[in-house]
């Protein structure tokens, strides 16, 4: 069993144990220490100034260490390195033998040879322990400077406002954070800083610390001064590599052990690993390459791998300073490359990006972005995946009105290779997977199961867009609550009742809702209800919207407008006489539709009964104009008559008229069957069109009229008619059971991840394996049809239900009416 | 004659609406009391009477009987949902709760021997 030794006890050194426990390594490991608590987020040090909780900061607890036995001890430095007979010994000389030593000491806070430096008051950014006596000091304090105006300065200087102490950040550059923004931008995060009440200082070196035991202020080489009584300094980092020289490890220039691509030392038993390693000459400062390099560590531990190893890092960041969006990625000053720079900067908004484009203009180089950094996730990952720019790559930064989200393109045409989350090294493809293969569905399982946005959580929104993408992608709703008394989206209600076997709304909310429903859960339970069992709605009359509760469409004044079903527009003259005779009968104005049928209007609810009972002896039955659901299929004369139609295409309307009547769906539902190419019937403005071929008919699905017109698509091509109709249930049964609320079949088809491919494969090559599943519900509820006009006049309880007062026979007295073009109209309201 | 005040003490008369078989369980229906449409719900599921104005404000129509009823928030206001354009009232109040429409009356209301009385207030 091998011997582990890791000497230092921060984020990596967390994360190469974490990592040996997950890869099941047989080593016995040994951590070391010299800080008093287990590993924690310095990333999110500042928090610890919000409710001084550094339990919320831990990494992992001891008892973590313990049950996955690894000895942690802590409050204990290494002082020595015997290289030679592979032992470690501590300040209190105990001794500890290695076979692998992992070094991971990290950095200490830069502290430049300042005169005075030594004085009370001055403080480094780095631990737990510097914030405690930071604060303990701050509480006699009433101002308070930061030496240096990187990130960690900034992040140094809103601790100090936390104490509530007048700030004022000294930086040596011209402009702030001169690492990682252009001087555009760093005048941008200047004002942003002041307007937060923080004096920003540029191009000051500091000569002197001025003050006798205690510090009160400093002096800069140009002659100037600051009074301040106390100083922070966050001025870089230094490697912790004291370690290596006495040991004789090589040691870069500027600090740092020496490691090639495996994160071998000098020393081949000896890795270094974090902020005290140096590849390439580069000390990296950020976590996520640090936990890279531990993989490679780990990979080498567990599995003897030796072929994954350590390339450098991207050094993109996004922050959230002091509440104002900063991030850079790429090469964000492109100062030696050919290169054009495309930006805005809105001083107003305070705003600024900037991205640097190739000369060809295919490729994105880096960028910048401050004040609004929600582009940041997408662009970064341009950049990284080398992705194609789109002909305008201004668009990229700059959102047109009333487009949400700039950067033009969504997740789905990120490559499954693309990492989104760097700090846990998470790709695109990881996150898919626990999607579709393990069911995760949330952004709480997705964290659970690949670790992505646990680290600085920057990703999560892009998380987010996949998780919804990928769900979408494969028929699933992304979670859409119906109402505060349901907590449950349509889909999952639809489940809830079907497998429940729930027959009732009153049952419904008894057993899954709360509170008292409304107009809003009540109508969709109706529906949902009617889509499942295909029951008589009139049975639990008062859960439906007034339509369906009285079978007839409400119009203005109160009255109703009654429209019988005309199969596929076909109608005997009998059955016209018996129309118009109604509708003199009872003074209706008469309309023909759309949808080649006949409208009666201006019905008064106590008649309603008694026109139906008319309409029905005569052979009519309900034409469900009144409701979500089927209501006409419209068609052209077709062959019987037509010189040009090739099938008959009024027959087959008919026939699927009849075959979904009374259909219960999310939305209205319309079809339209042609007899050829001429398209008489505008069967592709319909949520179903049916277009007669030479060889046979061409099925499209998803077209509307209405606000925004859509053609329907071609689902299949030349089949015949049985294999229409099979089509047409997967289809209809697939959307009534995935959609949304009042949802038609055009954008309910349009958020379909994959659009009309995916459903070609659903429908016609059943990919899901649902098919027949479809075709059984669907004929199921053709078996229950019955005509709701039919049984409600034969119901004498039903019947009663059609009465303007319950205690009073009389219709509506206040109901006006007029007479024009020989017919009679409501008085305008 | 004026039906503008609606609290239990200023009743001057108790009008028989009907039996209470005479509404549907979670939902109301109109009665006519000399010109008078009063809007009468019954809902079960909170086992809760209430009377208010069968005029919806927002277009002047006779109509809110034929509404659908429900709670609304944590204090689970009874509310009715007018059928033309779902402008929401609250049974207890009369006050319009997604909007700024005028408040609709509201009545005092008993059931006695399973029949069903709203409260008026009529000039002598």
């Amino acid at each position: 069993m091998a011997r582990i030794v890791i000497v230092g006890n921060g984020m990596v050194s967390y994360k190469l144990c974490e990592k040996l426990v997950e890869k099941n390594s047989s080593a016995s490991i040994t951590v070391i220490g010299e800080e008093p608590r287990p590993a924690y987020d310095r990333v999110h040090l500042s928090a610890y100034f919000e409710d001084e909780n550094a339990d919320k900061l831990t990494m992992a607890p001891k008892d973590w260490y313990n049950g996955n036995g690894i000895n942690l001890i802590t409050s204990e430095k290494v002082s020595q390195i015997n290289r030679e007979e592979q032992y470690v010994t501590t300040h209190t000389n105990a001794k500890y033998e290695y076979d692998y030593l992992v070094l991971a000491t990290g950095s200490s806070a830069f502290v430049p040879p300042i005169k005075g430096v030594e004085k009370k008051g001055v403080f480094v950014y780095r631990t737990i322990e510097d914030l405690e006596m930071m604060m303990a000091y701050g509480k006699k304090a009433s101002s308070a400077a930061v030496l240096g105006g990187g990130l960690l300065g900034l992040e140094a200087a809103k601790a100090a406002i936390d104490m509530n102490l007048k700030t004022s950040v000294v930086e040596f550059a011209p402009r702030l954070m001169p690492r990682q923004i252009d001087e555009e931008g760093g005048l941008l995060l200047k004002n942003k800083m002041e307007d937060l009440g923080i004096d920003i200082l540029l191009g000051k070196a500091t000569s002197n610390i001025e003050g006798e035991e205690e510090m009160t202020g400093m002096a800069f080489s140009d002659g100037t001064s600051l009074d301040v009584d106390m100083l922070i300094i966050s001025a870089g980092i230094r490697p912790r590599d004291e370690l290596g020289k006495e040991a004789g490890l090589e040691v870069a220039e500027r600090g740092g052990f020496v490691v090639n691509s495996l994160m071998q030392t000098s020393d081949e038993k000896i890795f270094a690993v974090g902020e005290c390693a140096s590849y390439e000459n580069m000390i990296y400062g950020l976590v996520a390459p640090g936990y890279d390099m531990a993989e490679v560590v780990a990979e080498q531990i567990a599995n003897d791998n030796k072929e994954y190893t350590f390339t450098g890092c991207d050094m993109s960041t996004k922050l959230k300073l002091i509440g104002v969006d900063v991030a850079s990625f790429g090469d964000p000053f492109c100062d030696n490359i050919p290169h054009y720079p495309i930006s805005i900067n809105d001083k107003k908004n305070g705003i600024y990006k900037r991205i640097n484009v190739d000369l060809e203009g295919k490729k994105l180089l880096g960028g910048i972005l401050i004040g609004d950094a929600d582009d940041y996730n997408m662009l970064h990952q341009m950049f990284i995946n080398e992705m194609a720019l789109p002909p305008h790559p201004q668009d990229l930064i700059i959102k047109s009105s009333g487009e949400e989200g700039g950067a033009g393109m969504g997740v789905d045409a990120l490559p499954d290779t693309a990492q989104v989350c760097s700090c846990e090294n998470v790709s695109k493809g990881d996150i898919c997977c626990s999607i579709k293969d393990d069911g995760v569905t949330d952004i709480n399982g997705i964290k659970a199961a690949t670790k992505a946005g646990t680290g600085c959580g920057g990703c999560l929104p892009m998380v987010n867009n996949i998780l919804e993408d990928t769900l979408a992608s494969m028929g699933t709703v992304v979670r859409k609550e119906i109402c505060e008394h349901f907590p449950y989206t349509r889909q999952e209600m639809f489940d809830l009742i079907k497998v429940n076997e729930i027959k009732s709304y009153t049952e419904l909310l008894e057993k899954y809702g709360s509170g008292g429903g409304c107009e809003t859960c009540k109508p969709l339970v109706g529906s949902l209800l009617a889509s499942i069992w295909n029951d008589l709605i009139l049975k639990e009359s008062t859960i439906q919207d007034t339509n369906d509760r009285f079978l007839a469409n409400i119009q203005k004044g109160g009255s109703y407008s009654v429209v019988p079903r005309i199969p596929g527009g076909e109608i005997t003259p009998d059955k016209l006489i018996v129309i118009g005779e109604v509708a003199k009968e009872f003074d209706l104005y008469t309309k023909i539709t759309g949808g080649q049928r006949i409208d009666l209007f201006g019905a008064r609810l106590n008649d309603l009964p008694l026109i139906w009972e008319r309409l029905v002896d005569a052979g009519f039955e309900s034409g469900h104009a009144y409701g979500k659901s089927l209501r006409t299929v419209k068609s052209c004369v077709g062959s019987t008559w037509c010189r040009f139609g090739l099938h008959d295409s009024v027959g087959f309307a008919i026939e699927v008229e009849n075959r979904y009547k009374g259909l219960r769906s999310p939305h209205k539902l319309k079809g339209g069957v042609s007899g050829c190419i001429r398209e008489c019937a505008e069967a592709r403005g319909k949520d179903f069109g049916i277009i007669a071929t030479e060889k046979g008919w061409n099925l499209y699905v998803g077209g509307n009229g209405g606000a925004n017109p859509k053609h329907a698509v071609l689902l299949a091509g030349d089949i015949d008619k049985e294999t229409v109709i099979k089509y047409l249930d997967r289809y209809l049964m697939f959307y009534i059971k995935t959609a949304e609320p009042l949802q038609r079949t055009a954008p309910w088809q349009e958020k379909l991840e994959g659009g009309i491919d995916y459903l070609k494969q659903v429908i016609c090559e059943d990919s899901l394996g649902i098919g027949e599943q479809l075709e059984n519900d669907m004929k199921i509820l053709i078996a229950h049809y019955t005509c709701e006009w039919k049984a409600a006049i034969n119901d004498p309880e039903m019947r009663k239900r059609f009465t303007h007062f319950s205690n009073d026979d009389s219709h509506d007295p206040t109901q006006k009416f007029k007479r024009e073009r020989g017919q009679r109209f409501p008085v305008a309201w | 004659m004026t039906f503008e005040h609606n609290t239990l003490d200023q009743v001057t008369t108790w009008v028989k609406a009907g039996h209470v078989s005479d509404f549907p369980e979670d939902g109301g229906s109109s009665i006519l009391y000399k010109d008078q449409q009063i809007a009468v719900f019954n809902f079960t599921t909170i086992n809760k009477w209430f009377a208010t104005q069968n005029l919806c404000p927002h277009k002047k129509q006779m109509i809110l009987a034929r509404g659908i009823i429900g709670t609304q928030g944590e204090e689970q206001t009874p509310k009715v949902a007018c059928p033309y354009h779902k402008k929401t009232f609250s049974l207890e109040t009369g006050e319009n709760l997604n909007g700024c429409e005028d408040s609709i009356t509201t009545f005092p209301i008993k059931i006695e021997d399973d029949t069903v009385f709203v409260g008026l207030v009529e000039e002598k």
